[in-house]
């Protein structure tokens, strides 16, 4: 063990790795945000209330049915994406038309309705859920103690937001998105079924958050409230990073896990706010964020 | 809204309409019959709520810049209201005015921040720098964390006028409530407000016609902390308590509720808003955490159904100005 700025290594690690955790998760939300605002004008409030719904959703198909982290990996997102689906259908798609700030107050409304209702079947008091057989246990780097689970998490986490990158930046689905992100009707006048994208965008962003919230499950508690605490800090996140670039949202959200992390170890009591006052700076220094194009 | 509306106006009388006037009228009939029915207490929660929600529309309604954390303004101007005239034996009519000064400063850098942004970021700005708030609020010594600021003494109006009365604390909440409804109504019907509708409807206009859009966007921010400030500042004399509750985003979800419900950028909309939603709270106490799936419900109903809310879709029905 050694020592950096008089503070013991593991510790300096062990909280660089929560950052890079928490950082996942930011990337994660946040890209799911971007890519649900360029289609769909909306910012996605219940974002945070759909991430817990997926770790909710992988929490109950294993008291129920048995059935493992593995699969719910696949099926939460499924479920909840396609729950996502139906609320677009049902609500979002009457107000593309209408000022940005009634998408956010319906996608508010939303999430309420998402947190009370899983709060009063199961109390606001933190479900466990046990880490995967294949992946507990841990493995000592010398510097530092890094549990198998954790390693996988940031692992997967950038493998699933290069992959949207590449999806989105690199291929003919991609294009067409891009494309009707910055003309609908356009692109709707060479015969591309846009409304049905718009919908399947809105089912993939959600999927994302679900996603996440699986990914979650072990590491914190599943909880109705998980997702209110993290979705505000998202939002700073999305305001340092703008919503312009899908790379952007990826590098400035682990870049923020880190500096949270950071931070816990030299200024402890400034943890929980320190996301916001870079917010602030950045407001100050580039307004329009630091990947963003104005907005 | 008419886009070529006149900018300049010569002030006339105080209401513009008669629709106003009666409705304002009966508003205060109303606030001076009802404690003799109900509870006075409730209805000075009512009255403070509602003062929080009209300050909150002054900046949707008006200038169309949505806040979503007003909770910021309301719940610190409630703790250095508390905490003054707690811990600095302050009369009450000082606590409220130090309570209601602290919100004008955190208006003020709130909003020089967040006005540099515009639509969607704009809320997000002001919902992250209220949750900041929040935990600072939480993590400070003199906020009493998770119990508050209890046991606030009511004191002495003027040092005079003994505020444990009832009666007496009843009349000095109506009367900040309406004196601040009527300034909210000037600031509205000055040109000062017509600039202000001007930017809600086209900023890029009127900046071409040469108004300083970013200024007027701060002065109309930091009038409506500072109005919220009021607000918060009274209710922590009234109910003697300061606590997170005021601080955290829910409060600030649900002064948007209130307001939505009421109707977005009507004069008496929040008045009715606050009214509707304290008095559901207060019915629905019993079934506990179901009041959140209700308030979602309200949201998505009043977002998809009915966009004017109650006081909107009454005016325009009628054919009159509320």
């Amino acid at each position: 063990m050694f020592e950096i700025f008089g503070t013991p290594s593991t510790a300096l690690f062990g909280q660089l790795l929560i950052g890079l955790i928490n950082g996942s998760f930011y990337a994660l939300l946040s890209l799911g945000l971007a890519v649900i605002f360029g289609m769909l004008n909306i910012i996605n409030f219940s974002h945070g209330a759909q991430y817990m719904l997926g770790a909710f959703c992988a929490y109950l198909i294993l008291q129920y049915t048995g059935i493992g982290y593995w699969p719910a990996l696949i099926i939460a997102p499924l479920v909840v994406g396609i729950s996502g689906i139906i609320v677009e259908r049902f609500f979002l798609q009457w107000l593309y038309k209408l000022d940005h700030l009634y998408g956010l107050l319906l996608t508010f409304g939303l999430a309420l309705i998402f947190e009370g209702v899983t709060r009063n079947y199961f109390g606001s008091a933190g479900l466990p859920y046990t880490v995967p057989e294949s992946l507990q246990g841990g493995r000592n780097l010398g510097f530092m103690f890094l549990p198998n689970y954790r390693a996988w998490v940031i692992v997967a986490s950038l493998t699933v937001c290069m992959g949207t990158w590449f999806v989105i930046e690199r291929t003919k689905l991609g294009a067409y998105l891009r494309a009707a992100t910055e003309n609908p009707s356009l692109v709707r006048a060479f015969g591309i079924n846009v409304p049905r994208m718009i919908t399947l965008t809105y089912g993939f962003g959600v999927a994302l958050a679900a996603l996440a919230g699986v990914m979650a499950a072990p590491i914190y508690n599943v909880s109705p409230q998980m997702g209110s605490e993290l979705i505000i800090v998202v939002f700073a996140v999305v305001v340092i990073g703008g919503m312009g670039s899908i790379l952007g949202a990826i590098v400035t959200g682990f870049g923020l896990g880190v500096i949270e992390g950071l931070t816990k170890v030299f200024f402890p009591e400034a943890s929980n706010t320190v996301i916001f006052v870079v917010m602030a700076i950045v407001l100050l220094v580039r307004p329009a964020g630091l990947f963003g194009r104005s907005g | 809204m008419d886009r070529s509306a006149n900018i300049v106006t010569t002030p006339r009388d105080t209401f513009r309409a008669p629709s106003e006037l009666f409705a304002f009228v009966v508003m205060t009939i109303l606030l001076v019959v009802a404690p003799f029915f109900t509870y006075p207490l409730f209805l000075m929660q009512v009255m403070c709520f509602a003062l929080f929600a009209l300050a909150f529309n002054l900046l949707v309604g008006y200038v169309g810049l949505l806040s979503f954390g007003h909770a910021l303004y309301f719940g610190w101007a409630s703790y250095l209201s508390a905490y003054s005239a707690k811990t600095w034996g302050f009369t009450p009519e000082l606590a409220i005015v130090t309570g209601t000064a602290t919100a004008t400063v955190c208006g003020f850098v709130a909003g020089t921040l967040a006005i540099r942004r515009q639509g969607i970021y704009f809320a997000m700005i002001t919902l992250a720098l209220a949750q900041m708030m929040y935990f600072f609020a939480l993590q400070f010594k003199f906020t009493g964390g998770e119990d508050g600021i209890q046991a606030v003494p009511r004191g002495y109006l003027f040092g005079l006028i003994d505020l444990r009365n009832e009666a007496a604390m009843y009349v000095v909440v109506l009367g900040i409530f309406l004196g601040c409804f009527l300034f909210i109504y000037r600031i509205i019907h000055s040109p000062f407000g017509e600039v202000l509708k001007a930017i809600r409807e086209n900023e890029t206009r009127a900046i071409s016609l040469g108004y300083q859009t970013d200024r007027y966007k701060l002065v109309a921010f930091v009038l409506s902390a500072t109005l919220a400030g009021a607000a918060g500042a009274t209710k922590a004399i009234v109910l003697q308590l300061a606590s997170l509750t005021d601080v955290n985003w829910p409060m600030s979800g649900e002064v948007v509720l209130m307001t939505l419900v009421g109707g977005l950028g009507t004069i008496f909309g929040p008045v009715v808003g606050a009214s509707v939603i304290l008095v559901m709270q207060y019915k629905l106490a019993p079934v506990g955490e179901w009041v959140l799936v209700i308030q979602g419900v309200i949201f998505v109903a009043c977002v998809l159904l009915f966009r004017r809310g109650i006081v909107g879709e009454l005016a325009s029905g009628l054919r009159i100005r509320l």
